[in-house]
């Protein structure tokens, strides 16, 4: 075809979707991934949420952004500047071509910069191109309002139905850009608005309109491109994001112990998604009770989990503040109870919707008395599913109530994951009263080699008994006093959690004659491989190891630490990792890389960072 | 068949005379009568003198942390529906620091049998005032009388739209037993309300009723179906009397036992119960003790399961790998 003559190979491009907040540009973000997904394309993607619940239309708060990363080979983050900026309107186009390279692609709909828009967007010119310094020649400047009114002129659909359609017509002119087949489109809207066959046709219409303007008005002056796949991994994939990883690793962990799944929680951002995934699974016996307060929430999981159930509490930051009382009433009754804390910025109400890696010290020693408590921080969207799936495991095994750190990037990010198999997944066992205790169990009888108390679920005939928040006799399970009593059972609750076992800290890149070593936790592994790569393409000797279990850590740890010259720990805070490794491992002193500012790093910035140590 | 002793534990450890005994020893007596099963009952407790009830309980228990009792039962409730839960808070743990769950706990109507336990005082911090203290009371900290208005407790329970509120006071066995068996048998969430006597820091707070010859004097026991009738003859009545009651004596001024209302506990508008519940106080009329409401109405705890058998019956998914097979799934060779 002559079309397919000019075609470039790529091999990753970062696209951005933006608009309004109502012009449905997370879906069409969406399907492009899906697509790019399909065809075996390597995927990341970040949505970039407003703040405002719904900013005045056509406002510089009120814009929407859903980024996506497609590679050849496998990509670790959304990209920090885009290849194609999509701009629907005036708004769009001034906020987010700062997340754009200087050669980026600039889609625009010219029907959406009107006198009045360009007021709302605060221009001072009617020449808004040149007055962001853009050359116009990267500009694909259309009327897509226009030619989507055009496209959908013989329906019976309304004005403001019309309207919703535009973000099916840059989606199709961005899928004339990356020469992607529109098949996987037209399916995924049929299959989408499947009781609504009239909007699917209309949006697969106005998909194939923009296609095709593409296609007779810019083929000469555009390059179109190719993104082909490498390095695939055979196996049946769902895009994922990773609050829905989360909650099915929830719901996986529960069936894998045979036990009823309970929720507890409060609507925060950005963790309530968690609470909507699990309230749709009642098929599958999932208990959610959306609670009067984050105090509640929680208290309700200790509840839960006393009567039998795999609890798990969900929430932000501000909600840990509320649940850390209900948070050590397990700790001392050593009942099993996931807390979930998908991180936003803070303190107090701080930036909802943004991203940053705060609370850590937080749900590591945020709680009064001594209060040992696991923590694991996911790494990538889909590792969601195993770290929650994890999290539980040791709860259940441990009697232990266990934080399982996210964060909205990871949260709201997606991925494509590779459905797992249930058989493979490791087995999850309680410690449950042995039956031969009975007549002799108290509750703070112990498994000798975990150092975790006996599980005795109410109904069980033989094995009633009462816990507190009051300190016990290790013996009786009786209220004590005793000083020596408590000192033992203080330590007793630190040992079992010093003795779970998880896996060596792994290190990638040079690992044996690495000049610098990359040390960073959970959501940013991304980030960080992404710099390491950069900078041994460059030539230098780097290393990256990502801490995914924070307590008890990996035994290795001060190991790996102290094996290289040079070690910089980077982070969303102000430095609370290296903080907490110095404490835990003697004479460790890294250099830091920190940033607060509730975005994503960037990996440009960080490869400029290390590069000075 | 079980007696009292089937459900006893321990020596409880609350000062000489203190009311929580008495109420301890007729819940002991009160699930004898009821006969479940020690190991299918829950007893959840918060903070406070009342609190420690659990540790003097041969059943499953906790004793958690301040006010968040009805809390950490509902998920008890929730996860196993199966088990008998009562929840035991003081007016402290229940109203105050735990005054937003316990309005939610009534307002879903979860199966809980929630005790509380009313001495107007903070006990276990040594003698402040509590949410239920009358306003202008003298306590260690409101050395000059408090300066503001008490909670009451059957007011709160009806404004959060609670379906059955009882009262007793702990010295009378067979007041307390009658009012929580009927909480036991009321489907949802259930108030019992005790009148308890704090010997140290609040001694005679709920005197004018405490005795069997002060009930007679100062009390009513309301029972559905029967008349208002009350004092040591039964000599005196409740009439409606414009928006609100008064008390007659029966024979005298022209009233009969004719116009005497009879109780109606089933009554869904809880306007009259609420004037009932409101009685005494120095006010003329007798502090109501029974169960003064006690309304049928569709149980959290009966809907989730409802819910969860009607959507497991309409989606095809049950097992995790199932659910798997309900997204939008490629395949890479």
């Amino acid at each position: 075809m002559a079309d397919r003559l000019d075609i470039k190979e790529l091999e990753q491009v970062v696209v951005r979707f933006s608009g309004d907040s109502g012009d449905g540009m997370q879906l069409a973000g969406n399907i492009f991934s899906t697509i790019s997904a399909t065809v075996g394309n390597s995927i990341s993607t970040f949505p970039d949420y407003p703040a405002d619940i719904r900013a005045p239309q056509g406002s510089l708060t009120g814009v929407s952004g859903f980024q996506v990363h497609i590679g050849a080979g496998q990509v670790y983050t959304p990209g920090d500047l885009c290849d194609v900026l999509v701009a629907m309107n005036a708004a769009a186009f001034k906020t987010q071509l700062r997340y754009a390279k200087p050669t980026a692609t600039i889609i625009i709909d010219t029907d959406a910069f009107g006198p009045k828009d360009l007021e709302k967007a605060e221009f001072k010119t009617a020449d808004y191109i040149a007055e962001m310094s853009v050359d116009p020649d990267r500009v694909i400047a259309c009327p897509l309002t226009t030619m989507v009114k055009d496209a959908l002129a013989d329906t019976d659909m309304d004005q403001k139905s019309v309207l919703k359609c535009r973000n099916m017509f840059a989606l199709g002119l961005v899928c004339w850009l990356f020469s992607r087949d529109l098949d996987v489109a037209f399916n995924f809207l049929r299959e989408k608005f499947a009781k609504k066959p009239a909007i699917a046709e209309a949006n697969i219409k106005v998909i194939q309109a923009g296609y095709d303007y593409g296609h007779n008005t810019h083929s000469s002056a555009m390059n179109v491109y190719r993104i082909d796949t490498k390095e695939k991994v055979p196996g049946r994939y769902m895009d994922i994001t990773g609050n829905k990883a989360t909650a099915y690793g929830f719901i996986a962990a529960a069936e894998k112990a045979g036990l009823q799944l309970y929720l507890g929680s409060y609507p925060i951002t950005p963790a309530t998604d968690v609470l909507h995934e699990l309230s749709k699974h009642k098929s599958l016996g999932v208990k959610t009770v959306q609670c009067e307060d984050e105090i509640a929430g929680c208290a309700s999981a200790v509840g839960a989990s006393f009567a039998g159930a795999l609890a798990v509490t969900s929430t932000s930051g501000p909600g840990i503040c509320l649940k850390s009382e209900a948070m050590n009433l397990a700790v001392i009754m050593e009942l099993p109870l996931v807390v979930l804390d998908v991180q936003r910025g803070g303190p107090a109400t701080g930036l909802p919707t943004k991203s940053e890696q705060t609370d850590l010290l937080q749900v590591l020693f945020g709680r009064n008395g001594e209060s040992p408590m696991p923590v694991l921080a996911a790494l990538s969207p889909t590792d969601c599913f195993y770290a929650a799936y994890d999290a539980a495991k040791i709860a259940l095994e441990h009697m232990t109530p266990v934080v399982l750190l996210t964060d909205a990037f990871v949260a709201n990010g997606s991925g494509a994951f590779r459905l797992p198999d249930m058989a493979q997944m490791p087995a999850i066992c309680p410690p449950y009263v042995p039956e031969e205790l009975r007549g002799k169990w108290t509750p703070y009888m112990r498994d000798e080699a975990t150092g975790s108390r006996y599980w005795a679920v109410p109904g069980r005939e033989g094995f009633t008994h009462i816990l507190g928040g009051l300190e016990k006799d290790n013996r009786t399970g009786a209220i004590s006093t005793n000083p020596e009593n408590h000192d033992l059972m203080t330590r007793l609750r630190a040992e079992k959690v010093a003795r779970i076992q998880v896996p060596d800290l792994e290190v990638i890149g040079d690992k044996d004659d690495a000049d610098l070593l990359i040390v960073g936790f959970g959501s940013t592994y991304g980030h960080l491989h992404a710099a390491m790569d950069e900078l041994r393409a460059a030539g230098r000797k780097v290393a990256l190891a990502q801490l995914r279990y924070l307590n008890p850590l990996p035994a290795n740890t001060a190991e790996v630490l102290k094996r290289y010259p040079h070690v910089i720990v980077a982070e969303q805070n102000m430095g609370q990792l290296a903080a907490y490794l110095r404490m835990k491992v003697d004479g460790f002193v890294p250099a830091q890389f920190n940033q607060v500012k509730g975005q994503p790093f960037v990996v440009s910035e960080l490869v400029a960072a290390f590069q000075q140590i | 068949m079980f007696t009292a002793q089937d459900y006893k534990k321990g020596q409880p450890r609350w000062c000489p005379g203190c009311g929580d005994h008495f109420f301890l020893a007729n819940l002991h007596k009160a699930l004898a009568e009821i006969g479940v099963a020690p190991q299918d009952i829950a007893v959840i407790s918060g903070i406070g003198c009342s609190s420690r009830l659990p540790h003097y309980m041969a059943t499953y228990g906790m004793n958690t942390i301040h006010g968040r009792a009805a809390a950490i039962a509902t998920g008890v409730k929730v996860t196993n529906p199966r088990l008998d839960v009562w929840q035991i808070s003081g007016d402290g743990d229940g109203l105050a620091i735990g005054g937003n769950h316990f309005i939610h706990a009534n307002r879903r109507n979860i199966d809980l049998n929630m005790i509380l336990l009313n001495n107007r005082i903070y006990g276990l911090t040594k003698g402040q005032y509590s949410p239920t203290s009358p306003r202008g009371f003298v306590s260690k900290s409101s050395p000059y009388g408090t300066v503001e208005d008490p909670f009451r407790p059957a007011e709160l329970c009806f404004g959060a739209r609670g379906h059955f509120f009882a009262r007793a006071v702990a010295t009378d066995a067979p007041g307390t037993i009658e009012v929580l068996k009927a909480a036991r048998a009321h489907k949802g969430a259930s108030v019992t309300e005790i009148l308890q006597n704090c010997v140290i820091f609040n001694n005679g707070t709920h005197e004018s009723v405490y005795t069997p010859a002060g009930r007679k004097k100062n009390a009513i026991y309301v029972r559905h179906g029967e008349k208002l009738v009350f004092g040591e003859n039964s000599e005196y009545g409740l009439v409606q009397q414009g928006f609100g009651l008064k008390v007659v004596e029966i024979g005298k001024d022209g009233y009969t036992i004719d116009d005497i209302l009879v109780h109606d506990a089933h009554a869904e508008d809880n306007t009259l119960q609420l004037k009932l519940a409101l009685m005494g106080d120095g006010d003329g009329f007798p502090i109501a003790l029974g169960v003064i409401r006690d309304v049928e109405a569709p149980t959290y705890n009966d809907a989730v399961e409802a819910q969860i058998a009607e959507v497991s019956a309409q989606k095809k998914y049950h097992t995790f790998a199932e659910l798997l097979e309900t997204n939008d799934i490629w395949e890479v060779k």
